[in-house]
């Protein structure tokens, strides 16, 4: 090969880089090592974490089973090693699961459109905000302080150079739910979008159709964030919203502390142009045979640069598949099934639990640890192999000694009595 | 001649709503353990759906034809070279998917105790200093979730680096030759872009450069060795210029697989860049995505570095979330973990010296590429190549032929073409980075493709326009999608 291109030796084709930029040492990486030393690296640091614990931990992952057949799936190589589909004629695979994908999120959510995934929850909200002040023209976005803690963050992360400032609205102390009148208040001639999320970060699922009628009332979209997919299942969906913004890791996505997850982008069609990130659409080959392929690319920023709806380019597409396989082996009756046995499991469990709120909750809910602290508690159940609940004064000073509790499919009888029996200790 | 592919059987498969029958599921839940509750009377009526409409109903089984099905109607690095340019479309290997798989690992919350998550936080910590290792930066943050969010989170704190200063200036300069993350990142973080032409030999031009460079600019946004394959040879002077005015330089590592034990951005002035580990770390393209796209910072960009930041105290590692002149999260959490695990494995696979082999690998592979085929086709810029080259379909547009026809014909040879008509400073760009992946023999069945179909144009173009017509899905008519669009399937 060397022959071929006119070299003698390998370095011989960087003779062009200046000496000054040349690293002249190896790397201080230690030497490569065998396969069977990186699983047992790798296994050895998954011990270091909480191997075999029980855990009630959600607020904005949760702890779903898994079917197999989604690893299934998606190790196949065909998926796992594709790139994006921009060549329809080898990528109908791809593309007709985004497009599979898109149309099952709009009937999850009760949308027209949905985008093929966007990074994750807490990144698609400051997506839909922009979007939502490019489709009514005014920049002020009011935020419910009942939307998860970091989601916000992340907002004011991306708004704080766009000339859009964000501000935030309250919640009722008894119920946990949208302080509606405070956000009567606050929303003006220049608010663009509300952004609420139900169930909320508390657990309450929240009044929408009042919270949109308020938006509309005043002109502005209303941004509905969900961050437990599977709530779905059961709740009715968000159709007075104006874009959907949510996390679909309940789907088959495992926790892996964090990410990688997917979010999504749904909307009206009437603001379909306005959408970030890609979207599949169908069409027809030469033959006349149906084939879909990625489309309105002048919205992305490949094509329209500075002008781009979003600099979003690499998104989440098998993490989306994920979620995919995930929602046609439960399918229609298997995922309202699922969300019935969460509702169950927290029900249980809160039964025996003094509650903070007195609003309306799915698998979630915040409970009063009484004279000790949340971290007292937390203590308790660690001695008996249980991660509790999320101290809720890291993100609200005001609800000290609280935690937000959450129960899932997987969380097994004798461990919810255990919980049970901590508390009333 | 087509010597990789043969026709074979695939099967046709509607859409999953199509196929659908109702009451059937693929999955079965274990019997509750605790009494049912009834939904529209803790919920409350109006809040409970009656179904979800449309939903698919289909057995197991019938799932699992369905994706395999699908599959085969993709290509995949697995079936062979995918050759396109700047995406580093390198082997994915599977040791990493099990590790990533691991329970301990796999399952962690990321609100669990920190004492309880000592090993996924020693995994993040140690690629955090082996990544500011390999570019020779200060520290690194892993919780961008892509290359383009890294972007953002480096011009992030540029901007708050400057403002700290008094000024956050107003515009950043951006190659005309850069992805089109770079200028659509620019905006997100509120700067003007104003565009560098490059030169003959398609580098910088670093005479109207420095004119351009004044107390307005931020900062420069470079790739390099840029998208043209060619190192930008005077960086360390591109790098003076705009420090000389108070901007920084950020530098695109999208490129990254081209420098990898062989010269260090870090070195070469670069403040802050970020790495696709999707691309030089060989985590898997999936499709689209998930990538992540970790950020490096030289020291005076730290306090800017966003929250929370990963720290070892004598016994532990723990994570900080006071840091007053941070610019912020960029995404909930700390990252795309799972991503971390896998480049970590493909790193210790390799070692110091493996990661410098690859470098030499995919870079003997692209000169050998540009070597054979530079007598078929026009390459319009005579710089060295470092990872990837780039021709011009110039001779071929004579036979009305364009580059995205070639790339079409490739497909019908049993390859994935290169990238089309990018960058966009050469007229009917065909880009092509084969990485250190492929042995000579797929190389050179890649490149008797092209020439044979270099001789196809010469003699029968129609055929090439047509392309391609082997694969079960011919050319798709992408103008009526875009002009009627139809996003979701219907009843």
């Amino acid at each position: 090969m060397l022959s071929a291109i006119g070299a003698t030796k390998l370095e011989d084709l960087f003779s062009h880089l200046p000496a000054e930029v040349r690293l002249n040492r190896p790397l201080a990486i230690a030497p490569g090592k065998s396969e069977y030393e990186i699983v047992d690296y790798f296994r050895a640091r998954g011990e270091e974490n909480a191997n075999g614990f029980a855990s009630f931990l959600g607020a904005g992952v949760y702890h779903h089973y898994r079917p197999v057949l989604v690893d299934t799936v998606v190790s196949r190589g065909e998926f796992l090693t594709s790139y994006t589909p921009y060549q329809a004629e080898i990528a109908q695979g791809t593309l007709t699961t985004i497009f599979e994908f898109q149309t099952m999120i709009c009937q999850l959510t009760g949308m027209e459109v949905a985008n093929a995934s966007m990074y994750d929850g807490s990144t698609a909200v400051p997506e839909a905000a922009m979007m939502a002040m490019r489709v009514t023209g005014r920049d002020r976005i009011l935020v419910s302080r009942t939307v998860h803690p970091e989601y916000r963050e992340v907002l004011l992360t991306y708004a704080q150079h766009q000339g859009m400032p964000v501000s935030e609205f309250g919640y009722v102390s008894d119920s946990g739910a949208l302080d509606l009148a405070d956000l009567e208040s606050k929303i003006d001639k220049e608010t663009a979008a509300i952004i609420i999320q139900s169930p909320n970060f508390f657990g309450i699922v929240e009044n929408v159709k009042q919270a949109a009628e308020i938006a509309h009332k005043h002109g502005a979209l209303l941004i509905f964030v969900f961050a437990e997919a599977v709530s779905l299942g059961l709740l009715e969906p968000p159709r007075d919203a104006d874009i959907v913004a949510g996390e679909l890791q309940s789907f088959a996505i495992s926790p892996v502390y964090g990410g990688p997850f997917a979010g999504i982008i749904a909307t009206k069609e009437k603001y379909m142009r306005q959408i970030p990130g890609r979207l599949v659409g169908e069409t027809k080959d030469t033959r006349g045979n149906r084939a879909f392929c990625l489309t309105l690319a002048t919205r992305e920023q490949h094509i329209r640069r500075e002008k781009a709806t979003s600099n979003i380019c690499t998104n989440q597409a098998l993490i989306a598949l994920m979620a995919t396989v995930f929602m046609t082996v439960y399918g229609k009756e298997g995922l309202r099934e699922l969300a019935q046995q969460n509702l169950a499991k927290a029900h249980y469990l809160s039964g025996r639990l003094p509650l903070r709120f007195s609003g309306p909750f799915f698998n979630e809910f915040v409970a009063s640890t009484g004279k000790r602290t949340a971290d007292q508690v937390n203590q308790a159940l660690l001695g008996k192999q249980i991660i509790g609940g999320l101290a809720l004064d890291r993100f609200y000073p005001e609800l000290k000694n609280t935690m937000l509790l959450c129960a899932t499919e997987m969380s097994q009888r004798a461990k919810l009595d255990a919980v049970a029996e901590v508390f009333a200790q | 001649m087509i010597k990789k592919v043969r026709q074979h059987i695939n099967q046709n498969e509607p859409l999953l709503f199509e196929n659908s029958s109702p009451g059937k599921r693929g999955y079965q839940l274990p019997p509750l353990d605790v009494p049912t509750v009834d939904a529209a009377s803790v919920l409350g009526a109006a809040n409970t759906r009656a179904e979800i409409e449309g939903f698919p109903e289909v057995s197991e089984v019938e799932a699992i034809r369905h994706f395999t099905r699908l599959s085969t109607q993709n290509y995949a690095i697995d079936l062979g070279l995918y050759p396109l340019g700047s995406c580093t479309m390198k082997y994915n290997p599977r040791v990493n998917e099990q590790v990533a798989r691991i329970e301990g690992l796999a399952w962690a919350h990321p609100y669990q105790p920190e004492s309880l998550s000592q090993g996924i936080l020693e995994v993040m910590g140690t690629l955090e200093t082996i990544l500011a290792e390999i570019t020779g930066m200060d520290a690194v943050t892993l919780q961008p979730a892509a290359g383009a969010h890294g972007e953002f989170t480096g011009i992030l704190m540029i901007r708050a680096l400057l403002e700290a200063q008094g000024n956050p200036r107003k515009k950043l300069l951006i190659p005309d030759s850069a992805h089109g993350t770079n200028p659509a990142t620019a905006t997100m973080a509120g700067y003007k872009v104003e565009n560098i032409k490059s030169n003959d030999r398609g580098m910088v031009d670093v005479e109207s450069l420095a004119r351009a460079v004044d107390e307005d600019v931020a900062a420069l946004m470079i790739t390099n060795p840029n998208t043209l394959g060619v190192f930008e040879e005077n960086i360390t002077r591109i790098a003076e210029i705009l420090h000389a005015k108070g901007a920084q330089v950020y530098m695109d590592g999208a490129n990254m697989n081209a420098l990898v034990g062989v010269a260090r951005p870090g070195d070469f002035g670069i403040d802050v860049m970020h790495l696709n580990l999707h691309k030089t770390f060989s985590t898997p393209h999936g499709g689209g995505g998930p990538g992540s796209g970790p950020v490096a910072v030289k020291k005076h960009l730290i306090p800017f570095l966003p929250t929370p930041r990963l720290e070892r105290t004598a016994d532990r590692w723990t994570w900080n979330y006071d840091r007053p002149q941070s610019v912020g999260r960029v995404r909930a959490f700390y990252g795309n973990i799972g991503m971390h695990i896998r480049a970590l494995a493909y790193i210790m696979a390799h070692g110091g010296d493996g990661l410098r082999n690859a470098t030499l690998d995919a870079v003997l592979n692209a000169n050998y590429i540009r070597a054979l085929i530079q007598p078929y086709y026009d390459l319009p810029h005579q710089a060295p190549t470092m990872h990837e080259c780039v021709f011009s379909d110039e001779r071929q547009t004579k036979q009305g032929v364009h580059t995205g026809d070639i790339a079409k014909r490739l497909i019908d040879y049993g390859f994935h073409p290169y990238t089309v008509s990018f960058p966009l400073i050469v007229h009917g760009a065909m880009m092509i980075e084969p990485t250190e992946t492929e042995s000579k023999a797929e190389l050179d069945l890649f490149v008797d493709a092209l020439i044979s179909i270099a001789a196809e144009i010469d003699q029968n173009p129609e055929l090439v326009l047509k392309a391609p017509h082997h694969t079960r899905t011919t050319r798709v008519d992408e103008v009526t999608a875009a002009r009627k669009p139809i996003v979701r399937w219907k009843p």
